[in-house]
């Protein structure tokens, strides 16, 4: 831990590497286990911005838990710049889905409240400057002295973000931050969270049902099938630019490629994978990676 | 009517209170007293004769005497004869300190069975049976073993604003959400300022109703308490009067013991309203 907000958060030890992570729960009749996931294996790299995506029950938050240290995994290990987790770290900040706002303190409260706790030392005038600097990203100014409870839904989620950014994390962790908003906040909301990550080069990696949210925020997008017993079915590499925009992306030739890829795998493969698990070229250790483009929709690209 | 509700509902209350004392007076049948055909001792003891009436008095007398109270409250002409600000003062001194050691051990001790489900649970059955003991049964072991009037009474206090405190306390401990803990968890926020600054406010307001309770209990109890007891306070000066077959003063003391439980309980829930927070 440092005592200065001034390091940068996307140096090397900011790689998350997932290695052999597995989640059993004891069932609830007999002495059974109820595998959530197993063998899960994937790759963070610095600067880069990860989605997760798979159907209800398929272990998503219990897996950004462990990455967080909220829970505990079964077996395997989460290993981050190097350093394997045991409990929680200032290094990962979590937003999470309900917000999770102190409905007691007001905006700039809430936000203090993680910058002291990142530098106990630093002083009150430095804290009230430094959060200052995170509600104008998320544009809250002006709103520093609500409660919550004045607050919009999407605005609440902004405090959200700008408590987790107010620590200058290596990682944010997103658990499905705007699932709870209507269309309009979410699609604002994703355009500022994808200009402050690009402008931070802020390692993310994030819970998602929206498969558009993904297209535009992910460089990468991981697919779990359906729990129990989830596995990692693919990483999808976006081959959109970076530069895409919400307003922009969808007249890119390989927008839909990309997305008919991923609708067909929350249609059907994430059912069925079954079957291609037990296919020779599986590997859990080295997942396929497949870049969906215009001229070759679903061809696999390489090995994980 | 276009009035504000309020307006009416001050005129309702009003008109209800004037109602009430007209059917007092009216009830209490002035003059022929029921003294006329009883026997002249047996009246003499009622205190029915002097005046041929019953010794119930009017709305007008017990206002008077109010008034008398309100203008010479404090002062002391002896053990058996002082103001009502002076006994009242006594029960208030007595309840603030029994209600102050009951806070003192409640909310630590709640905390502690709210963030443990292990003394929750074993906790528990002592709590489910101390609970709905009458204070007043604590009495006589208390004055056996503390051997002091004054102390005893302070600790029936004590030991009946303990349960509501210690059991609300507990539950809004226990309940406090998940995410605000861990919120607090993925921030490294040690376990002090945790429970300071996370679980206290959160579960503030849960906290605060316990205390509204435990003090409204209190002043009911602090009554019966002195009127065992006896020597000084509110509760004894209603049995004193009693004995001295004063109706006009048990009817003020009621009065007064009704206003400073409003007070107490406007106190509590004006400290309530300062920690409540609306999500």
């Amino acid at each position: 831990m440092s005592d200065s907000p001034t390091e940068n958060p996307s140096s090397a030890s900011a790689r998350i590497k997932v290695e052999a992570l597995a989640q059993r729960f004891p069932a609830p009749d007999g002495d059974d286990e109820l595998t959530v996931f197993s063998d899960i294996w994937f790759t963070i790299n610095p600067g880069e911005f990860v989605c997760l995506i798979g159907h209800s029950g398929c272990g998503k938050t219990t897996l950004l838990n462990i990455l967080a240290g909220l829970a505990t995994a079964s077996d395997g290990t989460v290993i981050v710049g190097g350093e394997e987790v045991v409990g929680t770290s200032l290094d990962r900040a979590v937003v999470f889905q309900s917000h999770a706002l102190m409905p007691w303190m007001t905006v700039m409260g809430n936000t203090a409240f993680a910058v002291k706790s990142k530098w106990p030392k630093m002083g009150k005038a430095d804290i009230q400057k430094h959060c200052q600097k995170f509600i104008n990203l998320v544009h809250l100014t002006g709103s520093e002295n609500k409660k919550p409870s004045q607050l919009s839904g999407g605005m609440k989620q902004r405090v959200g973000i700008a408590r987790a950014m107010a620590i200058e994390p290596k990682i944010m962790l997103l658990d499905e931050p705007f699932s709870a908003l209507d269309a309009l906040t979410r699609g604002s909301l994703q355009d500022e969270l994808l200009s402050i990550c690009s402008e931070t080069e802020q390692t993310v990696f994030m819970i998602t049902h929206d498969i558009d949210e993904a297209i535009l925020l992910a460089d990468k997008i991981i697919l779990m099938t359906n729990g129990p017993e989830a596995r990692i079915c693919e990483i999808v590499e976006n081959t959109l630019p970076r530069d895409r925009t919400r307003n922009n992306m969808h007249t890119h030739e390989n927008y839909y490629p990309v997305r008919n890829h991923l609708i067909e795998f929350l249609v059907n493969r994430s059912a069925s994978f079954q079957e291609e698990l037990s296919s020779p070229d599986y590997d859990p250790r080295h997942p396929p990676v497949v870049g969906p483009t215009a001229e070759s929709p679903g061809e696999v690209r390489a090995r994980a | 009517m276009s009035l504000p509700l309020r307006t009416r509902a001050v005129i309702l209350s009003v008109v209800l209170f004037f109602a009430f004392a007209m059917l007092w007076e009216v009830s209490l049948g002035k003059g022929t007293g029921s003294a006329a055909n009883m026997d002249p001792e047996y009246a003499a003891l009622m205190g029915a004769t002097a005046k041929g009436a019953s010794a119930m008095p009017g709305p007008l007398e017990v206002g008077a005497q109010i008034w008398d109270h309100i203008m010479d409250p404090f002062y002391d002409a002896g053990p058996n004869d002082k103001g009502i600000g002076i006994q009242l003062g006594y029960s208030i001194l007595r309840v603030l300190v029994g209600f102050g050691l009951a806070v003192a051990v409640a909310v630590p001790l709640g905390f502690l069975i709210g963030m443990s489900p292990l003394f929750y649970r074993a906790l528990d059955p002592f709590i489910q049976i101390m609970k709905p003991v009458s204070p007043l049964a604590w009495m006589p072991l208390a004055l056996y073993t503390i051997k002091d009037s004054i102390i005893s009474s302070v600790f029936v206090i004590f030991i009946c604003s303990v349960w509501p405190m210690l059991t609300n306390t507990a539950f809004g401990v226990a309940s406090v959400r998940k995410e605000w803990l861990n919120v607090a968890k993925t921030l490294e926020v040690g376990n002090f300022r945790t429970a300071f600054q996370v679980i206290l406010p959160a579960a503030a307001p849960t906290i605060m109703t316990g205390m509204r309770i435990s003090v409204g209990i209190a002043w009911l109890v602090i009554v019966a308490a002195e009127m065992l007891v006896g020597g000084t306070g509110i509760g004894y000066f209603v049995w004193n009067e009693w004995n001295n077959l004063s109706i006009t003063n048990v009817i003020a003391a009621i009065f007064f013991i009704g206003m400073i439980g409003m007070v107490l309980d406007l106190c509590l829930s004006y400290l309530t309203k300062l920690v409540t927070y609306s999500e």
